[in-house]
């Protein structure tokens, strides 16, 4: 019996490989959210009924593909894995459980900039978020970055560049911001849009429509375009004339939900605008990064994820609705839940409670939910 | 409520909070209480579907300083 790391199991969700999942957690929280692969197998049945044995289900776990047993936190996997090794066959854990699958950043290299430059994406695959690193000429800029801050001092590091401005497309509501702890531990400017910001407890640098950052002395911009609609502050920035960073506004098949700050019926009209007016006046050749994926069906054949503007605007269907009763029907009425603990993530972020990393961690256990299809 | 038995499993992980508890169940009489007491918190959404799964009765269950207790009443 070997214990899997959640980066291997996300290799196989990027190369679409056949796959099976026991996955021995309680049925609701299986419902909820789980491993999600294009080629994966599943199979739940709650550790707590295979106390006696695993004799019942050995008929149903195959032979012929790779089986990874998994649980919340490692421990009831690691004793059904036993199990099944003892009755003849050849499985793993998940190392961690999904605790760690859901903290898993894998950073992918989405293109180059000018002049040697790089644009990187780090795919949170188990939770669906997705943060940035710019980089240019010894300098780096991270949007959007996840409370996992190790990940990007590190890739920082191993690059020889100096991290010299984070930013956050809006107050996130889904997962905790390691934007202020990053810039706190480096020295790094921390940008916020003040309109989400108004309730925030530490001093922040104020993201304004038009504000431009350069990075590194190649001159990569980053223009700040007020984008409103997920949130009041929403900001979206096209980076090097190149990338478009949509945050939580535009996503590859969806796009974003205006209730999670509690103000829905307000802010439609707000996020309409960005995406059927501010966004229709941008190239259509730039490429579109978005804060979160939905649907493992989003990721590109390199496991990133990106799509050109152009082509949002001809499939995207939250992009092509010409009634507004109609849309703000959508983006309004049956929507999905929302995130887990999403107020008090929001709070978190902004700075009014301090909870520990067991409590972060339990906070963000989940999908992302950010969206309305 | 009258408590036949009480199951401290304070600081064990999952699996063990279950494991011990389906133990400590078994030599009780139908109808009997088993009180338990356990630090995990998974515990709490596990111990009653797992009740449901059984036909065991989660009479209650309450959080006090980290402790999470139960009461099941054997089947």
């Amino acid at each position: 019996m070997k214990a899997m790391t959640s980066k291997e199991v996300t290799k196989k969700v990027f190369n679409k490989e056949p796959f099976f999942i026991l996955d021995v957690r309680n049925e609701t929280d299986f419902n909820d959210w789980k491993i999600e692969g294009e080629n994966f197998e599943y199979l739940n049945i709650p550790y707590f009924d295979l106390l006696d044995g695993v004799e019942e289900i050995l008929d149903k776990v195959p032979t012929d593909k790779e089986v990874l047993v998994v649980c919340a936190k490692e421990g009831s996997s690691v004793m059904v894995a036993e199990m099944l090794e003892e009755a003849g066959r050849e499985v793993s854990y998940l190392q961690g459980g999904m605790k760690a699958w859901s903290e898993h950043l894998e950073p992918v290299k989405v293109g180059d900039l000018k002049d040697g430059g790089a644009m990187y994406q780090f795919v949170r695959i188990g939770k669906g978020c997705l943060s940035y690193a710019v980089v240019s000429n010894g300098e780096v800029a991270l949007i959007d970055a996840t409370r996992m801050t190790d990940v990007y001092l590190d890739f920082a590091k191993e690059l020889g560049v100096e991290i010299k401005h984070v930013f956050d497309t809006h107050l996130h509501a889904d997962h905790i911001s390691g934007g202020r702890i990053i810039a706190e531990a480096t020295g790094a400017t921390y940008w916020l849009p003040p309109k989400d910001a108004d309730e925030v407890t530490f001093s922040y640098q104020s993201l304004e429509d038009g504000n431009n950052v350069k990075i590194g002395e190649t001159n990569i911009d980053i223009n700040a375009l007020y984008t409103p609609g997920h949130t009041i502050g929403s900001t979206s920035f096209v980076v090097d004339e190149k990338y478009l960073l949509s945050g939580d506004i535009l996503f590859i098949d969806s796009i974003g939900r205006p209730d999670l700050a509690g103000k829905a019926e307000d802010w439609v009209a707000d996020l309409r605008n960005s995406l059927y007016t501010r966004y229709k006046q941008l190239s259509d050749e730039l490429v579109v990064l978005p804060a979160h994926f939905m649907i493992i069906e989003e990721l590109n054949e390199d496991g990133s994820v990106s799509e050109k503007l152009g082509t949002l605007f001809a499939k995207n269907h939250g992009l092509n609705i010409e009634d507004e009763a109609e849309f703000r029907r959508l983006v309004t009425e049956n929507l999905p839940p929302q995130p887990n603990a999403y107020q008090e993530i929001r709070e978190t972020n902004m700075g009014k409670i301090s909870p520990d990393e067991e409590k972060q961690r339990e906070m963000e256990i989940g999908p992302n939910r950010c969206a309305v299809r | 409520m009258n408590v036949a038995k009480v199951l401290d499993a304070k600081g064990l992980a999952c699996p063990m909070p279950i494991v011990k508890t389906k133990k400590a169940i078994t030599d009780l009489q139908s109808g009997e209480v088993l009180e338990i007491h356990t630090t995990d918190k998974g515990a709490v959404k596990d111990l009653a579907a797992w009740a449901q799964s059984t036909g065991n009765e989660l009479l209650k269950h309450e959080e006090e300083n980290g402790v999470f207790k139960f009461w099941m009443k054997k089947a």
